[in-house]
């Protein structure tokens, strides 16, 4: 690893009561990494950010920003961060950009850079329209984008986005999303959300928790792997009886699917040129060759509903 | 830090129209004691003239109005305290300032002096009010002046608390309701004292409004101030740990 690491998160433990909302949660952040943070509902994904923000004190375990530890000294750690919580902490009775001044100072840019980053941070949100609006009259989509210019204002090392793109529209969501992808360039970044197309569309690393555990890590790369299964689908006119196919070299299963269509799970390296050219040797007028891939989807859904108990403890520790 | 927190405070106090409407109705009623101790001092002052140590003007108009203040002033500040903690926390807005690298004593400390400024608002028009009668009259600006600190650290000490209970709970109106009845309790807690005779010291050195009367006739003495402070610091550390164990698994 020679990226330098902006994020060290070791064995976080939170109980609320009896109830762990977040159990042995490790993990690393590198400059320039988009960290996608999935997980249902009341998986901890919540619980995480704001123990990485110093917004919740851990049972256990350290976090360390740009290796400042955060417990020991917050105020230092603290200034390399930037967070949009779950509702974006909003003024409402204040003007965008008297709001965004006001941050600016909290996080304590120099007078003379004030006007700048807020220029920069605006024109990056998308508000440079609505500086002299009240926050309280904008609409839910401007709402958010102030809670991310907000977050980015003071150019921190981390910005930790709590399910950014909730609530708006599909071009804002794109909007954002380039944003994102934008700002991973040179920060590094944690997203939470639970839709999944947005972590294939920006992420390049992703986790899913689920019930306070870290059930998957990978890069995006590694993801990739995950979802290439060992399966082909296969159509063809004449099919042959299935024995014959399993006899072709790799393949270790045939099973008849209801439309027709054939799944084969092959081992090793994937068979589809052998059978290609073997069914066109053959004749059986081959219709469809497609390699199976899962969805993220799928890998979510198997990660996470392993358990049935899984659905009782939902909601519990949101 | 603590500048720019307490400057969003009052700035936040004054675009809502609570802090106009407090402020005018607050300066109403004190507008017409004042003009009702006027009339008074009117009436009684030829009888006043003839004897030897009468009480002068200070003591007749502006001693009775600062101390009809601080009544006021009691029933007004839970409604200016109640929404400095507990609203930030009902809108979910405290997390700003907490990922903020400013410490949760910061914090407590710029939004106490947010509130004080807003009370400074209230003491300079009724220091105006008062110092208005030295255009006709001499003042004893020693008592003045001592009323007014006596007042100064009355709303140092109702503000404290008030800012105490709003760190309690997300509704205001529950923080309004609990630095009332705190303040009110506070205040008549020497009635109690009044009666007995072996509590009755302790009884009354706790009373708020004790340690106010004798600033008010004049007579500076430490033993009140430090009361005062001791009541405004007590109630600022318990704010910080009580924010502070927010964050805390318990």
């Amino acid at each position: 690893m020679d990226k330098e690491i902006l994020v060290d998160v070791e064995h976080l433990y939170r109980y609320y009561g009896p109830t762990c909302a977040v159990q042995d949660v490790s993990f690393q952040l590198a400059k320039g990494d988009v960290l996608g943070f999935l997980g249902p509902n009341g998986a901890g994904k919540s619980s995480s950010m704001q123990m990485l923000t110093g917004n919740l004190a851990p049972t256990a375990g350290k976090v360390r920003v740009h290796g400042i530890d955060l417990l020991d000294e917050p105020k230092r750690a603290k200034r390399e961060l930037g967070y949009l919580p779950e509702q974006p902490p909003l003024y409402r009775e204040h003007t965008v950009d008297e709001f965004l001044a006001y941050c600016g100072r909290l996080h304590r840019v120099p007078r003379n850079r004030l006007h700048l980053a807020l220029d920069s941070a605006k024109e990056r949100c998308g508000l440079g329209a609505v500086g002299k609006r009240l926050i309280g009259n904008l609409s839910k989509g401007y709402q958010q984008r102030v809670g991310i210019a907000q977050a980015i204002l003071h150019n921190p090392a981390v910005v930790v986005l709590d399910e950014p793109t909730v609530g708006l529209d599909p071009i804002q969501i794109r909007e954002i999303r380039h944003l994102v992808r934008e700002l991973g360039n040179d920060h590094g970044i944690i997203l939470s959300t639970h839709i999944l197309p947005e972590v294939q569309g920006v992420c390049n690393r992703v986790q899913i928790i689920n019930r306070g555990r870290l059930v998957f890590s990978d890069s995006m790369a590694g993801l990739e792997q995950h979802l290439h299964s060992q399966h082909l689908i296969l159509r063809l006119r004449a099919a042959p009886p299935p024995q014959t196919l399993t006899e072709l070299a790799g393949i270790a299963a045939v099973e008849l699917l209801d439309d027709g269509r054939l799944r084969l799970r092959y081992e090793g390296d994937n068979p589809a040129a052998a059978i290609a050219e073997t069914a066109v040797a053959r004749g059986w007028g081959l219709e469809e060759l497609i390699p199976e891939r899962r969805t993220l989807e799928q890998i979510f859904v198997e990660l996470t509903m392993q358990d049935p108990t899984a659905q009782g403890a939902e909601g519990e520790a949101a | 830090m603590i500048a720019h927190i307490a400057a969003r405070e009052l700035r936040a106090l004054f675009l809502s129209p609570l802090a106009w409407s407090v402020l005018a109705v607050v300066q109403f009623i004190l507008a017409y004691l004042f003009l009702a101790q006027i009339d008074t001092y009117m009436m009684f002052a030829p009888q006043l003239a003839g004897r030897e140590d009468a009480p002068g003007v200070t003591d007749v108009i502006v001693a009775p109005l600062f101390g009809n203040a601080a009544v006021i002033l009691l029933l007004v500040a839970p409604l200016i305290t109640m929404r400095v903690l507990s609203e930030e926390r009902r809108n979910r807005t405290l997390s700003l300032l907490i990922s903020a690298p400013v410490s949760m004593t910061e914090i407590i400390l710029g939004k106490y002096l947010g509130i004080l400024g807003f009370f400074f608002v209230v003491l300079a028009l009724l220091a105006a009010m008062a110092l208005s009668l030295s255009f006709g009259t001499d003042l004893d600006f020693g008592k003045v002046a001592s009323g007014l600190v006596g007042l100064t650290l009355l709303i140092g000490a109702f503000s404290a608390a008030g800012l105490y209970m709003s760190s309690l709970t997300d509704q205001p109106t529950i923080a309004a309701v609990g630095s009332f009845g705190l303040l009110l309790l506070l205040w008549i807690i020497n009635w109690a004292g009044s009666s007995g005779e072996q509590v009755s010291g302790l009884f009354s050195y706790l009373s708020l409004v004790g340690h106010y009367e004798s600033l008010l006739k004049g007579l500076f003495n430490s033993a009140d101030v430090v009361y005062y402070l001791l009541f405004i610091l007590t109630f600022l550390v318990l704010s910080i740990q009580r924010l502070d164990a927010n964050r805390l698994p318990h």
